[in-house]
């Protein structure tokens, strides 16, 4: 059995490149795969923590933020859509209206 | 799983997702991700959660990456230029975070991991689909309910968000919000104008020097 | 600890090598059916120095498809469009043919066989929540098809890539709830144990085959699978008269070899799985481990291994069976419409199937509450 400490590092690091993408990425849906990298990497702690204690309730929480991100990768993307419609570009950069 | 598995398979993980963040063509980011699905959907089943990573394969990795893959050819999004550099603070952040991140590393593997790691065996049926199944509809149920009304919530706004008007009013509204925007049409029209006018210039200026 | 990694890799190796024979043996089924479906000769030139020809056979294509077609298309020319993204598109036709022949991976072609102490079930890989696993590799199957039509840099292939994975997409709705109903009336996901579920009688001599059970979820299984592999009456993503060839338009030679190959083995898969689920597997009516029980009384003994190569020779002729089912609707029905086929998909099949699992659920729970 693999020791968690290297399941639970191996969750952080993936959660950090997720982080990286987020913050370095100027187009949006690449920042949103970023977002889903995250996702993942809190998925891997929470069955690897859930195998630890022996407890169902890892993959429970799990089955929930996999449905969550489904919905919010679907609405997300709807938005972009939307936003793609009224300014042509989906480069965060641009995406300025509301700036002071 | 073996650790010379999970080292493969933690490998190969980090590498896509680095792969992801990278890439200059979205579609090859998507594939990367991809990649990076399949590999930790892997990881569920090494861990015994079965019906969780075969979960992962059919909704992350054959659902919710395939409408990504549409929204990008929907919005026919090209390799990005790479741009002049800039975001020096975001930059400068992704450093400190990259430096913390190896520092907690070092201290993770410094400290000889604990043979603790978990119970070599998991308990007789522990991932298989029989016992998620009874979990969520006897402990979660009540989430369970919220979390389908939460999806039917998410169809209806994905719909509504992108579906094309064809009122003559939200065409105006269209025009009018891209002339606010950086997207103005009028000036478009009225630089379109100008060139004609200079390519016309550009023409009697020939035919008079020839 | 070698011995069953070795076992399991001849099985492997025994199942993808059927597989793809199969396959190639049903692109000649194709061609000659066709041909005589539509009341013309088909393939019949190509022979080895005519041979067949003094002999006084006639010609059956044999030659022409199976050794002239591929030979041609694997020495082809192969030709990447310009500006198409030359790594995808090499990688788009093996991503659209690996999903397919992995599937095969869980799949009983037999009951167990004895060899000396050691009991070995005919299955490559033995794994608990098979139908999940095939679901799962059938949705990994877009892929390929997707990023075809992309990669080709030509926007009526993209077209055709868009269209045919929005397709596949929307027929896995009405493929997964044709086996949840099946999974729900054996109550396991193991195929194998499914097959051994359809053992046994009926009123003394009614085979226990799912059919019987569930005929519903089998005209859904057909339905839907025969859409995933963008079949006839399905196929207009690769519409021969609409889109030259659809998602696959840019591919020559070898490529083209790989793309068809998957549509043959999609074939094989979908009757496969009709045969586990519907069928009985590798179930013989009347036969037992210990030899065939008759209706009327008689018991004929045979040794186990006999058992278990007729087990595997059922299977064989049920699959083959609904290949050529599959080949006969091809070449019979006309092409659907793609706003018809999307609304036989989502406004058709998902209401009959959802239908179908709360009326299996009911008679489930009505079944086992009464015992």
């Amino acid at each position: 059995m693999v020791p968690m400490s290297y399941l639970v590092g191996l969750s952080a690091v993936l959660f950090t490149i997720g982080v990286a993408g987020v913050l370095l990425r100027r187009n949006t849906i690449v920042i949103f795969m970023s977002i889903e990298i995250m996702l993942n990497a809190v998925n891997l702690a929470f069955v690897a923590l859930g195998r630890r204690l022996g407890s169902m309730d890892g993959q429970v929480i799990v089955f929930f933020v996999m449905t969550v991100a489904a919905a919010e990768a679907a609405v997300g993307l709807a938005i972009i859509i939307s936003v793609f419609r009224n300014r042509a570009t989906v480069n965060a950069d641009e995406l300025n209206l509301m700036r002071w | 799983m073996t650790i010379g598995v999970f080292i493969f398979l933690a490998a190969l993980s980090v590498i896509s997702a680095i792969g992801t963040v990278a890439q200059r063509n979205p579609v090859h980011c998507l594939l990367a991700l991809v990649v990076t699905l399949l590999t930790i959907a892997v990881l569920f089943i090494g861990l015994d959660a079965v019906a969780v990573g075969f979960l992962q394969m059919i909704v992350y990795a054959g659902a919710i990456m395939v409408l990504f893959l549409f929204v990008i050819w929907l919005l026919n999004l090209q390799a990005e230029v790479r741009t002049e550099p800039g975001h020096l603070a975001l930059k400068a952040f992704s450093g400190l975070l990259f430096a913390a991140l190896v520092a907690e590393l070092f201290v993770l593997l410094w400290h000889a991991p604990s043979a603790a790691g978990a119970r070599a065996l998991a308990p007789a049926g522990y991932g298989s689909i029989d016992n998620l199944a009874t979990t969520l509809f006897s402990d979660y149920l009540i989430s369970f309910e919220i979390t389908s009304v939460l999806l039917l919530a998410a169809i209806v706004g994905a719909i509504a968000l992108a579906r094309r008007e064809s009122s003559p009013q939200a065409a105006a509204a269209r025009t009018a919000g891209a002339q606010i925007g950086g997207m103005p049409a009028e000036a478009q029209a009225a630089a379109a104008r100008t060139q004609a006018v200079a390519a016309e210039a550009g023409a009697s200026a020939h035919s008079e020097g020839a | 600890m070698l011995i069953d990694l070795l076992i399991g890799a001849i099985k492997a190796t025994i199942v993808v090598v059927m597989v793809l024979n199969l396959a190639g043996i049903l692109l000649w089924v194709e061609r000659k059916g066709s041909a005589l479906i539509q009341d013309r000769i088909g393939a019949n030139r190509a022979s080895i120095t005519g041979l067949g020809k003094r002999m006084g056979l006639p010609n059956l294509g044999l030659v022409n498809t199976l050794l002239a077609d591929p030979l041609k298309l694997f020495t082809k020319e192969d030709f990447v469009p310009d500006g198409a993204d030359k790594f995808l598109h090499a990688l788009a036709p093996f991503l659209a043919l690996f999903p397919v022949i992995i599937t095969f991976a869980v799949v009983p072609f037999g009951d167990v066989v004895q060899i000396g102490s050691r009991t070995i079930t005919l299955q490559a890989a033995n794994i608990n929540a098979a139908a999940l696993y095939i679901l799962a590799t059938i949705g990994i199957g877009v892929y390929g098809v997707a990023l075809g039509g992309w990669a080709s840099n030509n926007r009526w292939a993209l077209l055709g890539g868009i269209r045919a994975s929005a397709q596949m997409i929307s027929y896995e709705i009405g493929l997964g709830l044709a086996i949840i109903s099946v999974v729900m009336t054996y109550g396991t996901l193991d195929l194998q144990a499914m097959c051994h579920a359809q053992g046994g009688v009926w009123f003394g001599f009614l085979p226990r085959w799912g059919i019987c059970l569930q005929p519903v979820a089998f005209l859904m299984l057909l339905t839907a699978g025969m859409a995933e592999s963008k079949r006839v009456p399905f196929d207009l993503p690769e519409g021969e008269s609409e889109l030259v060839a659809g998602y696959f338009t840019e591919y020559s030679g070898g490529k083209q070899a790989v793309f068809m190959m998957t549509d043959f083995a999609e074939i094989v898969l979908v009757a496969v799985l009709i045969t586990v689920f519907f069928f009985g597997g590798w179930q013989v009516p009347w036969l037992y481990r210990d030899g065939f029980h008759f209706p009327g009384g008689a018991h004929l003994w045979l040794p186990q291994l006999l058992v278990a190569i007729l087990g595997v020779v059922s299977f064989m002729i049920k699959t083959i069976v609904f290949c050529w089912l599959q080949i006969l609707i091809r070449w019979t029905l006309p092409r659907l419409r793609y706003d018809q086929l999307m609304r036989l998909g989502w406004k058709g099949l998902v209401p009959l199937g959802l239908a179908n699992v709360v009326v299996t659920a009911i008679v489930v729970v009505l079944v086992s509450g009464a015992h």
